[in-house]
């Protein structure tokens, strides 16, 4: 089993017809995601290499049964996007876009969960979700991941999370779903709900979960380890030599007022009995032992 | 971008907020001229991007035209924290009756937007949260909602402010609430939040952080004018490069905030020292990795380069070609250590292949790449 996609999910691609929304959307469709429409108001009737295209999320979902969105809008028009998806009956929206106001996230995060409450929101600022074999929904060069479990990944960097793929296929290890979460300051989608969904999935037996510097995230995460988690979590934080008060390019990876380092964070995992690696490396090295020692694969 | 004091009070007063009276000046020239404009007795402040200004001798009263000119000579070009004042904020000075504290600021962890108002203000916050947290009063506003005025008015009384000046305070804060919302800032703080010996609530400091994200929707250019930036750090902004300056002598490009983190953490553990954060970002091109290569040529400190790239919305053949392009555009000095994967990354290495020299080494894995980075950085 997967998370959040699977076999079944149907993805619109809002900003199917400009440059990146293409490229995405059409590798997305050519690894096996169910790719079945795209929405720009002035495009509408077209299509993208067969792929069509409607004026607006709504009139897609009707024609097509979608329901997920994967956004390429740029960032002016996110908040409107976000909630054109969620109006239009998406119940699973995936946003890809860098560099969204603050202010427009933490408004249209709480704004979801009053009014749209079912809808689950990944990003902004994300590489997006892989179900490897399932659905590809994103950035994330599937290619790069190897079908089936025991491993489920969530992460805050989109390129630590391709590296944790790669490592684990080079060592034959599938991965039921990998979630990237976005390294913003609010995430639609946070550590917690991602590891209460994967401890509640059968096919997923351990857990790899990447962190960086800034804010509490990773603390409250450990929080949840120890107190629900029944399966084994191995860690990774970037950013051990960050220096304070220097924003590391995430609008979220800052170490301010000595609090959210790196160090911190470790610790607090390794107190809820996570194995933490001091690189990526090395934390892929301590997910395949947990693997092999309980020879899930 | 943190905003200056002075740019901050303008910020603050396009919202309505009542702040001093002040002029912005470079020379003590100017000063007296704003001094007389505004009234005596008036402040002479340091304009710098960094806290303990006071102490430093950066804040000085001033009577009339001779003090003015004598403590504007001195602050001017005063080294505060290692930053060199250029610019001074000529202020009327102000009666203080009270003097308390009032933030706004996202709190991450609750997703709502976190209000934090003090009686004790005038002194660091973070103090008064240690030493009596009972008296900064918080409340955690949801976004949809925004700040109304009932709730408003709840929150000055739990803050056991002087009863006469609630109405004054509440019609403050409103306003600071729409400047912090509506002016896109991650930080509105005013401390102090001063009450006038006329009984009038007032701005007398203003710390504003604003988040370049939505810059789209603002003209900020003015306060983008007067960051302070190392040479560096221009270079590369003016590229629009993520790029912040370290001491090291090992030079990083990654793609992606995470990895280029990483890529810091595992040259610190293969016994070398970053001289740099750079992330390449998302869709960079040939274009966008030349410029990298060119800022982190000209970092003197720089004796290799270790370019990490794993690819997801990055090309490998796009990088591979960035970095070939690079190398007949500028004259790179430093040797350059390559570990590329991730999309097209065979490609890529494919098209790098025929470069490979000394001087152009490419390794499989992150840990070797970072130990032949570090060990030719230690023997340039």
């Amino acid at each position: 089993m997967s998370i959040f996609v699977d076999e079944n999910t149907k993805v619109i691609y809002q900003g199917l017809t400009g440059s990146q929304g293409r490229f995405y959307g059409l590798r997305n469709r050519d690894y096996g995601t169910k790719v079945v429409g795209g929405t720009n108001p002035k495009k509408a009737g077209t299509d993208v290499d067969g792929i069509p295209v409607f004026a607006s999320v709504a009139d897609a979902v009707s024609e097509t049964g979608a329901n997920a969105s994967c956004i390429f809008i740029p960032a002016p028009g996110v908040r409107d996007a976000v909630m054109e998806a969620a109006e239009g009956g998406i119940e699973f929206i995936v946003c890809i876009t860098e560099g969204v106001p603050a202010h427009d996230e933490a408004w249209f995060f709480n704004k979801l969960k009053r009014d749209f409450p079912n809808v689950r929101l990944l990003g902004p600022n994300c590489p997006g979700i892989i179900s490897p074999g399932k659905c590809n929904i994103g950035i994330t060069a599937g290619e790069i991941a190897k079908p089936g479990g025991p491993v489920g990944i969530v992460s805050r960097s989109g390129t630590l999370t391709y590296q944790a793929l790669y490592e684990l296929k080079l060592q034959d290890i599938g991965v039921t779903t990998c979630v990237g979460i976005g390294g913003d300051p609010v995430p639609g989608t946070s550590f917690i709900d991602c590891l209460e969904a994967f401890e509640a999935d059968p096919d997923t037996k351990a857990v790899m979960m990447i962190g960086e510097i800034g804010g509490s995230a990773e603390e409250e995460a450990a929080e949840f380890i120890k107190n629900k988690m029944s399966k084994p979590v191995v860690s990774y934080v970037a950013g051990v030599t960050a220096p304070a008060g220097k924003k590391m390019g995430h609008a979220g990876a800052i170490v301010s007022g000595g609090k959210g380092t790196a160090a911190a964070k470790m610790e607090a995992l390794e107190a809820a009995g996570v194995r933490v690696g001091k690189n990526p490396t090395e934390a892929g090295e301590l997910m395949v032992e947990v693997v092999r020692e309980n020879g899930w694969a | 971008m943190d905003l200056l004091e002075y740019q901050g009070k303008q910020f603050f007063a396009q919202f309505g907020i009542p702040v001093s009276d002040g002029r912005p000046v470079t020379t003590v020239d100017e000063a007296v001229a704003a001094a007389e404009a505004v009234g005596y007795p008036v402040v002479v402040k340091a304009q710098v991007h960094a806290g303990g200004r006071g102490k430093a001798g950066g804040v000085k009263l001033a009577n009339n035209a001779d003090e003015v000119r004598e403590h504007a000579g001195n602050i001017l070009g005063l080294d505060i924290s290692g930053h060199i004042t250029h610019i001074l904020w000529i202020e009327i000075a102000s009666d203080i009756s009270e003097e308390y504290y009032v933030s706004f600021t996202l709190d991450r962890s609750a997703k709502k937007h976190l209000g934090m108002l003090s009686k004790e203000g005038g002194v660091e916050i973070e103090q008064v949260a240690v030493e009596n947290p009972d008296a900064i009063a918080k409340i955690w506003i949801d976004p949809v909602d925004g700040l109304t005025e009932a709730v408003c008015r709840e929150w000055v009384l739990a803050a056991n402010l002087n009863p006469s000046v609630t109405d004054g305070a509440v019609a403050l804060l409103l306003k600071l609430y729409t400047a912090y919302t509506d002016g896109d800032a991650d930080l509105a703080e005013i401390n102090p939040l001063i009450v006038k010996t006329d009984g009038k609530v007032h701005a007398l400091d203003a710390k504003v952080t604003l988040d370049n994200n939505a810059d789209f929707r603002h003209e900020w250019a003015e306060y983008e004018a007067t960051q302070v930036r190392d040479d560096r750090e221009e270079a590369a902004h003016a590229k629009g490069l993520q790029y912040v300056g370290l001491d090291g002598t090992v030079g990083v490009i990654a793609n992606g905030a995470g990895l280029a983190m990483s890529t810091l953490d595992v040259v610190n553990q293969a016994g070398g020292k970053p001289a740099n954060f750079l992330d390449i970002g998302g869709g960079a091109n040939a274009e966008v990795m030349a410029g990298a290569l060119q800022v982190i040529n000209d970092d003197p400190n720089v004796k290799s380069i270790f370019i990490n790239i794993f690819g997801g919305i990055t090309r490998g053949e796009e990088v591979a070609k960035g970095i070939i392009g690079a190398l007949e555009m500028v004259d790179i000095s430093a040797p350059i250590v390559i570990r590329l994967d991730g999309t097209n990354a065979e490609e890529g290495r494919a098209l790098l292949a025929p470069h490979l020299s000394d001087k152009l080494v490419s390794k499989p894995t992150m840990l070797e790449a970072a130990a032949a980075a570090v060990e030719l950085a230690k023997k340039n």
